[in-house]
């Protein structure tokens, strides 16, 4: 499953989208984002499995926009913490 | 007082045809919503009772009423039922839940028994915000998108629609077709911005009902770009509020270019409905 974090407002879409089938919930995206935008919960996407997955913190969903803007002074970068520390490559950006 | 325009009616709906002192398995699902909270019960995965009511300014209160009007008549209490989920922005807030989840599983699996395995996108309009979901034949969420961060492309904003222009929200759907011409739509970034400039034309001297149908389609452009971000494979259903405004949902399928699914459902309640059957499947798995 895709599971797209984030918003679309007047300026564009700011979305943070985990791929749930890459994702095994290890952690490793959580200590290295600045902001404390990621967490470890169940997925819940799923009620019927016991999975933990990667996500976008509730208190941090509708502000990405600027909490990310510090890794990420331009849009479409790669090389960014949480992209990077993530080996199964399960981690996207919409901008 | 004047009249409100904005209020739609509430409603609860029974299936006489069941008995439920019969059932082995009472399962409920309760969706607190940002304007609209429902209950629905199913007995063995019948569907037995469900309501729907404003949810106001106090969700668990809300969550208590439409509990108490879905179980209204009945003769059921909150103690026959095995498993209660809660669902929706509100979930937090039921204070009788077993256990919550999110809406957008809800919804993928309401949708599924409502119109059927075929469905695989849902676009469900909510009070606050819109969903586009993705899923499988089973009913399993496959990708997500909410949109939650205005009220453009809402009920909420339909709300308003209503009330400025004096219209109960109900008519609004079929009003909105009694133009000559099709309006160029207001803007559709924001409701306050859209409200402003129904205000201009209105003063200009366009009609009610031009005006409406530049906000229907207004609304409905907002959404097709929401929809774009995950694409749309068919088959298509709309869920939620604005699922029953006609105005909106024609002129989304009609610049989408696609057809929706029909259901002797109510649109409204398939997340309820949805958590209802995640109830189920959980008492099911308990009983294991």
């Amino acid at each position: 499953m895709i599971a797209n974090f984030g918003y679309k407002d007047g300026s564009g879409d700011y979305f943070i989208s985990i791929d749930t089938d890459k994702c095994n919930g290890c952690g490793d995206c959580v200590p290295v984002c600045p902001a404390g935008v990621l967490e470890i919960r169940d997925n819940d996407f799923d009620p019927m499995a016991d999975d933990k997955m990667a996500a976008v913190k509730e208190s941090e969903r509708k502000k990405i926009k600027y909490s990310c803007s510090p890794c990420k002074p331009e849009a479409n970068m790669k090389n960014i913490p949480c992209i990077m520390a993530c080996k199964l490559d399960a981690i996207v950006h919409s901008w | 007082m004047a009249q409100e325009f904005w209020r739609w009616k509430e409603y609860n709906w029974k299936n006489e045809n069941i008995d439920w002192k019969g059932g082995s398995i009472i399962s409920s699902g309760v969706d607190v919503g940002s304007v609209s909270s429902q209950a629905v019960i199913l007995v063995d995965g019948e569907l037995y009772a469900y309501s729907s009511m404003r949810t106001g300014s106090d969700s668990p209160q809300s969550a208590v009423n439409a509990m108490n009007w879905a179980l209204d008549g009945s003769g059921m209490k909150l103690e026959n039922i095995h498993y209660v989920i809660g669902t929706g922005y509100g979930r937090v807030n039921v204070p009788f839940a077993n256990k919550t989840i999110t809406e957008i599983a809800c919804h993928a699996r309401g949708a599924n028994l409502m119109y059927g395995g075929s469905v695989r996108t849902i676009l469900d309009m909510g009070g606050q915000d819109c969903k586009a979901i993705r899923c499988d034949e089973k009913g399993k969420v496959a990708n997500f998108l909410m949109n939650d961060k205005c009220a453009a492309g809402t009920g909420r904003g339909m709300e308003v629609f209503a009330d400025l222009l004096s219209v109960p929200i109900e008519e609004i759907g079929d009003l909105s077709f009694g133009v000559e011409e099709e309006p160029p739509p207001v803007s559709s970034t924001c409701v306050v911005f859209a409200k402003t400039e129904a205000t201009g034309l209105l003063r200009e001297g366009w009609p009610k009902n031009k005006v409406i149908a530049a906000y229907c389609s207004a609304m409905a452009h907002r959404v097709v770009t929401l929809l774009d971000r995950i694409g749309v494979e068919k088959d298509f259903v709309i869920t939620g509020g604005i699922a029953k405004n006609s105005g909106v949902v024609r002129r989304l399928l009609k610049e989408l270019g696609i057809e929706t699914l029909q259901t002797n459902y109510d649109s409204q309640i398939a997340g309820a409905l949805g958590a209802a059957l995640f109830a189920k499947a959980l008492v099911e798995k308990e009983r294991k």
